[in-house]
């Protein structure tokens, strides 16, 4: 890939040190480590249970987790003493595994107002009702999203295909500079996974940078990683190109098992 | 919508314990003495020069008053209420005619303003038009009969209104303006032996809005009117009566703040519609009254009776309303749907926070054949706030082929409030379609996140959602209430999570 021929410029954009996290008392993440640069796409792999998921919330800030030790930085900020609006101001992205519905809220009036709020938290200037919608008009079309979609209330009543774009809208709209993708295939079709992950791919940019969380290969086939990393009992057990995701399709998990 | 964006910066500018409108304005009064008796009643008469006939009816009102007592059913629980210990009447005192704003006492105009609210009726009544391109709907004419103190102290616009015939006025007016009018219509919809607090208006009722609209008219603006109390331990009992004729068509819109107080305030308000033959009356309020406190203390005590009566075949009436302030709530807009093929409707949105009560609803009676009534009750609970839904929906043994829906959908924000939906339904005969949906949600942690996660603060991201969840009430009221109610839904959600 490109980018990874600029080694010597790469700015580290989120760092993971030493992250151990307990949620009621049990301990998921036991001492994380990771580091992702600006541009980058990292696939992170591993069981059902290994701590993907938990790993993605505590960067995003849902609360219900508790870090016990370690620290997260962001562009070398410390990223655990922000408020979750703030990181995402910041430029933190959690595309949801499952993006909840929000009856009686339309997806351009929330589009919107998440737009503005993060906007004003950089004290950057709000955008006017027709600026905003020329913006979301050029970027929806961009990703082929219809218009009709963005009438609709956030979510109710959309496909998994839907939600999933609705998802990458969001992303493409928030120009966020680290953006997770927490489980992005799950409950999607051949054609929706395709149509997902090419708005994806059109996102990516030498400065963004892009955390793939994702149980099964299939999805490295659309989305193709610089850095697979293989996460077990709340560890990273083994970092590689991205042949290590053929390596896992082929032998599966449990090679891992005992090295956590 | 930039409501939206507008909500989130009066939230965080406001304080739970500093309720925006609680001042107060420093005004001469004219006061009743402390207490309830005939001569309480009669001084209020005299102060309106009222005619023989009033008196001796608010005098039976009092009468009847004395041999009743309060109603227990609803959910609320309030400390015993000392009728004796209250004011009954209290005015500004009239300096002189007013004939134009500028003469209104300046203290007044200055209490207005820091309610924000009139900032566009000021330039409307200034006569400002929007720019041409520039049609903002918020701007469109609205006449203010403004009630302050329970007293009339502005009443604007009367000239396009009485080209079209229309009479718009305080009660008070009308009782000497028209009698005819108002001896034919005053008590017809909610007699005085109504119940307890509507017989107590009854008697001591000090002022209000009186609307008539001719045959065949329809009303060229929407009317609208201030309530404000502004007097310690001054009940406020208003009373208003709208009577559209046949074939004619009228919005109005009430909306409520009071100060901060310490002591509870008693508002025991009566309204009475009335719709002849294709006629159709809209009522719109939005009530934001003092809650009280953090803790509980203080807030106004809402004892409030409205109904309307589609007297005539085809008439149509349409409550709508707001509910955030008080801290108890009584009060059950309803219909009676009399003529053939009339229709009723109640959109209500009630939100409870603190240690709010509401016991809100209505009541549908269908008379006539072929009549239909809508019921949309949205009800949200935060805080440590008791919100009932109570509905009665019954169809008379004559009303064949009459319809209802209701969908009453109840929102908790935390775990210390409860929601109730207490619906009674009666059909007398076979032919009566009734529907009746409910649902109890929780605001979600999940969707709260992803809002958060978006950028939103977690008061932004409550308001979103509770916004979207009262959506299809908000759409029933002008654009011009639609955009204040949306604010103070925020507002009175404010501290309710986390």
């Amino acid at each position: 890939m490109h980018h990874l021929n600029k080694l010597d410029t790469k700015m580290a954009l989120l760092e993971v040190k030493d992250l151990k996290v307990r949620v009621e008392e049990r301990e998921i993440l036991h001492g994380l480590t990771l580091t992702v640069n600006e541009g980058e796409i990292h696939a992170i792999m591993g069981p059902n249970g290994s701590g993907k998921s938990t790993l993605s919330h505590v960067i995003a800030g849902k609360p219900g987790y508790e870090v016990t030790d370690g620290q997260i930085l962001f562009r070398g900020e410390d990223l655990l003493e922000m408020a979750p609006n703030e990181r995402a101001a910041k430029g933190v992205f959690l595309a949801f595994q499952y993006p909840v519905e929000i009856p009686g809220v339309s997806t351009m009036n929330f589009l919107r107002t998440a737009l503005n709020a993060q906007r004003k938290a950089r004290g950057e200037s709000e955008y006017s009702t027709p600026d905003f919608l020329k913006k979301v008009r050029e970027v929806s079309k961009s990703l082929n999203i219809p218009q009709d979609m963005l009438k609709r209330g956030v979510n109710v009543g959309f496909s998994g295909g839907e939600k999933k774009r609705n998802e990458v809208l969001q992303m493409a709209l928030f120009e966020p500079s680290l953006c997770i993708l927490d489980e992005m295939d799950s409950g999607l079709d051949i054609d929706a996974l395709r149509i997902a992950a090419d708005g994806v791919n059109a996102l990516h940019s030498p400065k963004r940078a892009m955390v793939v969380i994702t149980h099964y290969q299939r999805l490295l086939n659309y989305i193709v990683p610089d850095i697979v990393h293989v996460m077990s009992k709340g560890r990273v057990v083994k970092s590689g190109g991205k042949e290590l995701a053929l390596e896992l399709e082929a032998s599966g998990y449990a090679q891992f098992e005992d090295a956590a | 919508m930039p409501a939206v964006q507008e909500t989130v910066e009066r939230v965080k500018r406001i304080d739970v314990d500093q309720y925006r409108y609680g001042f107060e304005t420093l005004i001469e009064s004219d006061k009743a003495p402390k207490g309830l008796s005939e001569e309480t009643v009669k001084f209020i008469s005299e102060k309106k020069n009222e005619p023989a006939w009033m008196l001796q009816w608010r005098l039976e009102a009092y009468r009847r008053w004395l041999t009743m007592t309060e109603p227990t059913w609803a959910r609320v629980d309030y400390p015993k209420i000392d009728f004796q210990d209250l004011y009954y009447y209290s005015a500004p005192k009239p300096k002189k005619t007013i004939t134009s704003l500028d003469e209104i006492d300046p203290e007044i105009l200055k209490t207005y303003e820091k309610l924000g609210i009139p900032l566009r009726e000021v330039a409307m009544l200034e006569g400002v038009e929007p720019k041409p391109g520039e049609e903002d709907p918020a701007r469109r004419k609205i006449a203010v009969d403004a009630v302050f103190d329970s007293v009339s102290v502005a009443t604007t616009f009367k000239a396009e209104l009485k080209k079209a015939g229309v009479i718009f006025m305080p009660i008070s007016e009308a009782i000497r303006e028209h009698p005819e009018l108002v001896q034919k219509y005053l008590g017809s919809v909610v007699p005085t032996s109504d119940n307890f607090y509507a017989t107590l208006n009854s008697a001591v009722f000090s002022d209000g809005s009186f609307v008539y609209v001719p045959p065949g008219v329809r009303c060229p603006m929407e009317l609208s009117t201030y309530f404000r109390i502004n007097e310690r331990n001054t009940g406020q009992f208003e009373r208003t009566l709208i009577i559209a004729d046949k074939g004619s068509y009228v919005s109005y819109l009430e909306g409520c703040t009071a100060p901060q107080r310490d002591e509870n305030q008693l508002h025991a308000a009566v309204v009475e519609l009335v719709t002849h033959d294709d006629a159709e009356i809209k009522y719109s309020t939005v009530q934001n009254w003092y809650p009280g406190n953090s803790e509980g203390k203080g807030g106004i005590y809402n004892f409030v009776t409205k109904r309307g009566d589609c007297r005539g075949n085809n008439s149509k009436i349409s409550w709508t309303q707001v509910e955030t302030g008080s801290a108890i709530t009584w009060k059950y807009p309803s219909c009676i749907l009399r003529g053939d093929n009339s229709r009723g409707e109640f959109y209500s949105i009630a939100i409870s926070n603190g240690y709010q009560q509401v016991d809100s609803g209505t009541k549908m009676i269908h008379l006539g054949k072929n009549t239909s009534s809508r019921i949309i009750s949205k009800g949200i609970a935060a805080g440590r706030s008791q919100n009932t839904y109570r509905g009665l929906v019954t169809a008379h043994r004559k009303a064949t082929g009459a319809r209802n829906f209701t969908a009453c959908d109840s929102l908790l924000i935390g775990d210390k409030c409860g929601a109730h939906t207490v619906p009674y339904i009666e059909a007398k005969n076979s032919s009566a379609t009734f529907e009746h949906e409910a649902t109890t949600s929780k605001i979600s942690e999940d969707v709260l996140f992803y809002c958060i996660q978006r950028g939103l603060t977690q008061e932004e991201a409550v308001g979103l959602v509770v916004n979207g969840f009262v959506k299809d009430v908000l759409q029933q009221l002008p654009m011009e209430f639609a955009v204040e109610a949306q604010k103070l839904i925020s507002i009175s959600l404010e501290g309710s999570v986390g």
